[in-house]
């Protein structure tokens, strides 16, 4: 692949110091992410998947350039964001929008709808006038199934999946090329939540979107990602295309994930992996792998240094260094019981 | 098998604004021991209101009503609608427990996990404090918190959502209750969080053959660990059953539909289909709609046979209820 | 999915009467009586002077010290024979003045400082906090005397001493509140579309946070003119002639056992109208309460 990525991070990390101890004193700092390097592709959906805390949130912020980050840099198509003054980086901004996770919170509710999805234009160099804005607003809200007559309703007379509906019109509104999902199906219902990831799938395709989608539902990742990137403690341990990683995984942590997954096929014997214990502190990390406290396979030396996120396929990498290791696929139990499960 | 819980016919309204609105309708389900039943559903179908109803903690009669009965079974067993207030409180806690979604507003900020246990135990048996404190960690202990001793000093604050989870579950299980009812207990929890939780109480219903009734909107919880299920919509009960059979053959076309609609971890990476949607949204409990309360969302719903009440619930086999119009042309369209 | 025909009213207005906060604000009885009695007072303010048969100035020597309900005079006569009516009016316009318009001054005062420093954090948002806090440190008592001795007391000069020296809560209510709600993920999409400070600070933030700076200000207009009244009552605020409730008391002191009255009609009026104001806070606050506005 030559073509240069649309997303590059290399090396990005952002500590958020927290006050502890002493005023003065150098305090504690939490390592939200640490270290992170890759690339999204061109038109193609990265999704990235971890724990609660495990640092998805704070790259996703780094990406958008919302916060500067401690170290390292985001490459937007070619260019390092980090160094744009706040001015430069506007050019930049209409080209790259997100979607938020809390339906509710998302939205301001003393704007009509079509305040709310006008605003993207208006920030623009030369601004878009009042009817332009209009028509676009009207135009976005029929793209993502809502009626026009919308645009002069207030967020509160919506339900959940409307709202999430109302903030993914907002973010096509200028046409961007890559978008920003940090959770955003995790509020709602599955038979709405359904509705949604088909809407992102179909705007997908027809508007060629590069997208980064957040989520810690395994199930929702492999459905709606081409390459999937599994977070640990703030480093990136494992990343793949979907396939690969979902029949092959390479790293223990994301065995474990796949393992703990509930599913709805019935007749799943699986075999569960139950780990022990919780997520280890950000603030003090253990050495050398992230995920060593935990892992079933864990062996002196993991102690010592910080894997790499090394190659051990095609376009598969993965930070272990037991690459001995024949672990469990998500599909580790009877193929056609899944075919069976699913209903016609 | 021991029958532990029956509930019969609950019902449950609310007033607001001078209007009474029926937000549970006539649910019946038993409860067995060593077994798990789950009550399925998307948000609003009632769920939490029926475990509330249960353990009597719903606001007093103006604001809501409850009929039916919950006979609670074996020493000094009860209806546990019909009683008096003071008699449900010797019952609660005791005899039947509950852990609820977020355990961090459930348990008392102020107090110490040792305290909070210990209060649980000594505001049902007279035993010693001394005692007490040491079934308190014994329970740490068994609900796998490590160093359980020292914990016991710990605030709620100081844990993580799966240790303040399982302090719950500790406290619920202090006088080894009879029947404990779980509303959505691993909904704010990480998988790897989740799966440790599910093994706990699976682990717990093995040694004291309590009976549980597990409150969950995820399809793949109840595959893993519900014996039996209760699929609810609007309120009432739509679809029951072995679990294992509704999750193979769904017969009310809501339950297919939401299964159908959730991604599966089985098919991951395999180019995005289409996911099957269920058009619509769940009905406003102040306006139902006529008939079966699916039916305006429902793909075959068919007029005058679906949009008329009473729709009854039938039983396609011994262990199986349903309450759809069309369910037998429908099982057979399938074949 | 299907569309929901649309049959909701749509003027912002008809929005504004019929919702659930205006719903919540009526069914308070308190606060409507509050805005009643208000009202009223401030009724009889305006027109009061102007109905009554004499002036607030004209002296009946014969007739001081009338008793309230004397011939024409509703509330009876002062040591000069002059109708405390008019005069309680006047004084009513002079006070409600002064409260409602320290309220507007400290009310923009604490907003711009708290809209600063909670949209801004960091450094600025240390030093206006500290400087808000420096101002909360003195006795606010202490300070309103002492401005008060040293700078001329007209009208104007005591609004502005009482505005400087309470608008510190509003601005920490605002700060407080515009830190919580610049978290909220509406605002990050502003930022994300390129939106500027002034854009987010007045069209995003602001907006949201009104509720509780309207009820701040309801309170803030009972404790001014409260503040008035001691002030002017201590003689230090309003000087007569131009009566305020306030300076009424004072001169009022002298005549405790011969006219109470003449004590008793100002102090019901300050009375009624700060509980009045008061109560009106207590139903706002219930009614703007944004967490019960968002369904
Ligand atoms: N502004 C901040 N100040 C201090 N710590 C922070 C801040 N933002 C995030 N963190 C910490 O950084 C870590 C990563 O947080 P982040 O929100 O990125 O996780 P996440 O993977 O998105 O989790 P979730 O699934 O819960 O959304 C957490 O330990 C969090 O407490
Ligand atoms: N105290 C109450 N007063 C009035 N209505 C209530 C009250 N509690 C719940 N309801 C209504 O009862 C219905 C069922 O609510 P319930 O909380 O049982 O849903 P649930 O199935 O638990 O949903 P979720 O998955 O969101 O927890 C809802 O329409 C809700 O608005
Ligand atoms: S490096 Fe060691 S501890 Fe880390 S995942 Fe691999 S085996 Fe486990
Ligand atoms: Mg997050
Ligand atoms: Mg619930």
């Amino acid at each position: 692949m030559s073509e240069t990525p649309m997303i590059r991070t290399v090396d990005l990390a952002q500590h958020f110091p927290i006050r502890k101890g002493l005023p003065g004193r150098p305090g504690a700092v939490v390592r939200a992410i640490d270290g992170v390097s890759i690339d999204i592709p061109r038109r193609q959906v990265v999704g990235l998947v971890g724990e609660s805390g495990s640092g998805k949130s704070t790259f996703g912020r780094a990406v958008m350039a919302l916060d500067p980050p401690t170290s390292g840099r985001v490459e937007f198509d070619g260019t390092d964001l980090s160094q744009l003054s706040r001015a430069a980086l506007a050019p930049y901004r209409r080209r790259m929008q997100m979607v938020f996770q809390d339906p509710f919170s998302s939205l301001n509710p003393r704007m009509s709808v079509a305040e709310t999805l006008g605003m993207p234009l208006r920030f623009r160099e030369g601004g878009a006038g009042r009817s332009e804005r209009r028509d676009r607003a009207a135009e976005m809200l029929e793209m993502v199934g809502l009626p026009r007559s919308y645009l002069d309703r207030f967020p509160h007379e919506f339900s959940g999946g409307q709202r999430q509906r109302i903030g993914i019109a907002r973010a096509l509104m200028t046409s961007p090329d890559f978008l920003m999902a940090d959770e955003v199906v995790s509020a709602l219902d599955v038979s709405v939540q359904a509705q949604v990831l088909n809407l992102f799938a179909r705007l997908q395709r027809e508007m060629e979107l590069t997208m980064l989608f957040i989520t810690h539902d395994l199930a929702v990742v492999g459905h709606v990602s081409d390459i999937v990137a599994v977070m640990y403690l703030g480093r990136i341990v494992e990343i793949a295309p979907t396939r690969a990683l979902f029949s092959g995984p390479r790293h223990p942590y994301t065995e474990a994930l796949l393992s703990a997954a509930p599913s709805p096929v019935p007749g799943g014997a699986r075999k569960r992996i139950i780990l022990e214990g919780d997520v280890p502190s950000p603030v003090n990390p253990p050495s050398g792998c992230p995920f060593r406290t935990r892992c079933p396979y864990a062996i002196a030396a993991c102690a010592e240094d910080r894997p790499a996120l090394a190659a051990v396929g095609p376009d598969h990498r993965s930070a272990c260094i037991r690459t001995d290791l024949d672990l469990m696929p998500a599909t580790g139990r009877r193929t056609e019981a899944a075919l069976e499960g699913s209903p016609g | 098998m021991t029958e532990r819980l029956r509930v019969q016919d609950l019902s449950v309204h609310f007033r607001s604004e001078r209007r009474e609105v029926q937000v549970v309708h006539d649910l019946s389900f038993t409860l067995e021991a060593g077994r798990t039943l789950a009550l399925v559903g998307e948000s609003g179908s009632g769920k939490s209101v029926t475990s509330l109803a249960l353990m009597g903690l719903l606001p007093p009669p103006p604001q809501s009503r409850t009929t039916g009965s919950a006979l609670l079974e074996g020493r000094d067993g009860a209806d546990l609608l019909g009683i008096p207030e003071s008699r449900r409180r010797r019952l609660r806690g005791d005899r039947i427990a509950m852990i609820f979604q977020e355990p961090l507003t459930s348990l008392n900020p102020v107090h110490s996990v040792g305290a909070q246990l210990v209060e649980a135990i000594r505001s049902h048996r007279s035993v010693s404090r001394r005692a007490a404190w040491d079934r308190a960690e014994e329970l740490l202990d068994e609900v796998g918190i490590p160093e359980p001793a020292a914990r016991l000093a710990s605030f709620p604050h100081e844990l993580s959502g799966g240790m303040r989870q399982r302090v719950m579950i500790a406290i619920a299980l202090a006088l080894e209750p009879d029947v404990l009812i779980a509303d959505e207990p691993t909904t704010a929890l990480d998988v790897t969080v989740q799966a440790q939780i599910l093994d706990l109480l699976r682990r717990v219903q093995e040694r004291t053959g309590m009976a549980m009734l597990f409150i969950t909107h995820d399809f793949g919880v109840v595959a893993d660990i519900a014996h039996r299920t209760v699929v609810m919509y609007a309120g009432r009960m739509v679809e029951a059953g072995p679990t294992e059979d509704i999750l193979r053959r769904p017969l009310m076309p809501y339950t297919s539909g939401l299964m159908a609609s959730v991604p599966l971890l089985e098919t991951a990476g395999t180019g995005r289909s289409e996911l099957a949607t269920i058009d619509g949204f769940v009905p406003d409990p102040a306006a139902p709609p006529a008939g079966c309360a699916f039916h305006p969302r429902c793909a075959h719903n068919r007029p005058g046979r679906c949009d008329v009440p009473p729709i009854a619930v039938e039983a396609p086999a011994p262990d199986r209820s349903i309450r759809c119009a069309r369910w037998r042309e429908l099982a057979e369209e399938v074949r | 999915m299907t569309a929901i025909p649309d049959t909701r009213p749509k003027m912002r207005g008809a929005r504004f009467l019929q919702s659930r906060g205006m719903r919540r604000f009526f069914r308070h009885k308190l606060a409507v009586l509050g805005l009643a009695m208000i009202t009223l007072i401030a009724v009889a303010c305006i027109v009061g002077p102007w109905l009554l048969p004499h002036d607030m100035l004209d002296i009946d020597i014969r007739g001081r010290f009338s008793p309230p309900l004397t011939d024409t005079y509703l509330f009876g006569t002062d040591e000069m024979g002059r109708d405390l009516a008019a005069r309680l009016f006047m004084a009513g316009r002079v006070s409600l003045m002064v409260g409602v318009a320290a309220m507007v001054l400290s009310t923009v005062v604490g907003t711009v400082i708290g809209l600063l420093a909670g949209h801004f954090g960091g450094a600025l948002s240390t030093a206006l906090m500290r400087f808000t806090d420096a101002f909360l440190c003195f006795p606010q008592i202490f300070l309103l005397l002492a401005l008060a001795a040293f700078l001329e007391p007209d009208a104007m000069m005591i609004t502005i001493i009482i505005a400087l020296t309470s608008w510190m809560e509003i601005a920490r209510i605002v700060a407080a509140e515009i830190r919580s709600l610049r978290e909220r993920d509406f605002v990050t999409a502003a930022r994300v579309s390129g939106a500027s400070h002034a854009w987010i600070m007045f069209r995003e933030l602001l907006p949201n946070a009104a509720g509780p700076i309207i009820v701040a200000a309801t309170l803030t207009v009972a404790r001014a003119i409260l503040i008035e009244a001691y002030v002017s009552f201590l003689g230090y605020g309003i000087q007569p002639p131009l009566p305020s409730w306030g300076n009424m008391l004072n001169n009022a002191q002298q005549y405790l056992d011969s006219a109470p009255w003449l004590a008793i009609v100002p102090g019901v009026a300050i009375t009624l109208a700060v509980t009045s104001f008061n109560f009106i806070g207590d139903g706002l606050r219930d009614a703007l309460d944004a967490r019960s506005d968002m369904p």
